[in-house]
């Protein structure tokens, strides 16, 4: 009974989701409404596809279980979210982008930043690394997704990632970025309510606020049992200073994934899909309690359930669920909410892992379409060409995701470090650019191209050889040196944003005031409207 | 405070509500400010299709 009712809902929601790839189809007719949702997004529309292409499986139920082991210390990270992924992403960076994207007539960020700077490099080394990189983020949402479809629906695990794949690929190949958009909405819609629901329930089940925080800062004897030496003082404290966990939380977690939001691709596209500054601020309210709905609800839930599972089992989430942080959220649901919450919930990760993939698909096709096809051979885009590139992202996504496990030992270790990968040479490589690009006239091409190289190897360079949950599974370091690491704490546990970002910036600046300030003209057209 | 006593978390679980008031401000303040630039926009577009 509760499988059928299972798959009526997950066939309702697939229903809900096709219709609007179909309506999406019949309004795409021009590149503009394939690349930007014709620049005339609705604030809601856009505001929910912000949001849930930000939010994925992973944030939920990976980083909800990172909280049911390093505890209510993530909730800087929901901080950051929200003030840095939504409010000075929407009002210091949305706005310019918006202006100037319309300025310089530019379709994708990669273009954004090549325009701008008038440097077809700048926009092809932006496109090669959307491409090379994000396929493995993309991996990494696809086997998550694909894994509950084999728990949940009995799927067997190929079947169930082509699947999964060909469904998203569908929409986003006809649709565009507004079948993306829509479905993004609807798809954000259902999570907001499964995870409102989740938090509801869960400090219900536990007894109220107060009560469930006081259970949870009692357990800090059985965390610190287990993690002490690292650094836990307690589900309900911060990492002692300094210590590998605070590290661990401050520099990757917290700093890795909160401001490495902000140079996302499939993100700062959504700023160029609205009609006016008044779309952006309407947008500004909805993303913001969208998002504390999403990372406050998982990581306060995902801390909590130490206090169901002590209270049951006599033991913490990490040892209830068997050391496999990915299964604490999904049996915690599966022990305690009643069989309607389960299934709202199961539909809530699919539209999670949906609305992240069908962005992420865009931004590889538009990548290798728009900023590498076309600015290389100097053709005039279509919507065909486009579709064309999609299509080919795709693909090769898929069989990363299906054949790097399969072919590779540590294939699905490096998928796991995919998010964080990805989010790491974003920042370090756009970032600083992307803030010269909207703030300063005085930042010269010479000087955004030599910022983002550094960014870029920098970055590299970190994750091959220093920082440790990267290096030892991409195994360089360990061919070369014969060890996991070059150095040891606490560099090996300081993620690279914390080194490549400043240091990218800094040469940025450097090289830009030595160098000849940019044509006046060309300036006055790109801030054109922006005060 | 609600069953918290790390200044530090007690600190970020109020950050977390504060930002998303103030995103809700912000939003509510400039409900209707902005539009301007688009009907600009349009004007200039118009233009360039009447070149053309």
């Amino acid at each position: 009974m509760y499988r059928l009712a299972l798959i009526l809902a997950t066939l309702v929601y697939l229903l809900i989701t096709g219709y609007l790839g179909y309506i999406a189809y019949r309004k795409t007719r021009t590149t503009t409404d394939y690349l930007l949702a014709g620049r005339e997004a609705h604030p809601y529309i856009m505001a929910m596809s912000y949001g849930a292409t930000f939010i994925s499986t992973s944030a939920i139920v990976g980083f909800g279980g990172t909280a049911a082991l390093f505890g209510l210390s993530l909730l800087w990270l929901t901080f950051l979210n929200i003030f840095v992924g939504i409010f000075l992403a929407f009002v210091f960076f949305g706005h310019r982008t918006r202006a100037m994207g319309y300025n310089l007539d530019a379709h994708t960020f990669p273009e954004l930043l090549g325009k701008r700077f008038q440097s077809r490099f700048i926009q092809v080394f932006s496109g090669i690394l959307i491409f090379l990189f994000m396929p493995i983020y993309v991996s990494a949402v696809l086997m998550g997704a694909t894994q509950f479809l084999v728990v949940n629906l009995k799927v067997d695990y190929e079947i169930g990632l082509l699947l999964f794949s060909a469904i998203v690929a569908l929409y986003v190949i006809m649709g565009g970025l507004k079948g993306v958009m829509y479905t993004d909405a609807f798809q954000g819609t259902v999570m907001f309510v499964g995870m409102l629901s989740l938090l509801f329930l869960t400090y219900y089940k536990l007894g109220g606020v107060t009560t469930a925080h006081e259970a949870l800062t009692r357990l800090t004897p059985q965390a610190q049992e287990i993690f002490g030496s690292i650094g836990h003082r307690g589900f309900t404290s911060m990492p002692a200073f300094l210590s590998p966990l605070w590290w661990t939380v401050i520099s990757t977690i917290v700093l890795g994934v909160g401001i490495g939001v902000l140079a996302q691709p499939q993100l700062v596209i959504r700023f160029m899909t609205v009609r006016s500054s008044r779309e952006l601020n309407r947008a500004t309210a909805i993303g913001g309690i969208f998002i504390l709905a999403m990372t406050g609800v998982a990581f306060i839930v995902g801390a909590l359930t130490n206090v169901y599972f002590f209270n049951t089992t006599g033991q913490i989430s990490f040892l209830a669920a068997g050391k496999q942080v990915d299964s604490i959220i999904p049996l915690f649901i599966e022990k305690t909410m009643p069989s309607w919450f389960s299934i709202l919930f199961l539909v809530t990760l699919f539209a999670a892992a949906m609305s992240t993939m069908s962005s992420q698909y865009h931004t590889i096709g538009t990548a290798l379409s728009r900023d590498i096809f076309e600015t290389l051979t100097r053709r005039k885009g279509t919507i065909g060409l486009n579709r064309i590139g999609t299509s080919i992202g795709i693909i090769l996504s898929t069989l990363l995701g299906w054949g790097l496990p399969r072919f590779y030992g540590l294939g699905s270790e490096i998928i796991a470090r995919g998010t964080s990968i990805f989010f790491g040479l974003c920042a370090s490589t756009l970032l600083p650019m992307y803030i010269g690009a909207l703030y300063s006239r005085r930042i010269t091409k010479a000087g955004a191209t030599a910022g983002m190289v550094t960014g870029f190897v920098t970055s590299m360079f970190w994750f091959l050889f220093v920082h440790e949950k990267e290096s030892q599974v991409l195994g360089v370091c360990q061919a070369l040196f014969g060890r996991g690491a070059l150095w040891g704490l606490p560099w090996k546990v300081v993620d690279p944003i914390v080194i490549a970002l400043p240091l990218a910036a800094f040469v940025t600046l450097v090289v830009s005031y030595c160098t000849k300030p940019p044509d006046e003209a060309y300036l006055n057209t790109c801030f054109n409207g922006i005060s | 405070m609600l069953g918290l006593h790390d200044f530090w978390i007690i600190l970020a679980y109020f950050l977390c509500i504060g930002s998303t008031i103030l995103c809700v401000v912000y939003g509510l303040v400039n409900w209707n400010k902005g539009r301007e630039e688009a009907k600009v926009e349009k004007i200039i577009r118009w233009e360039k299709e009447e070149e053309a």
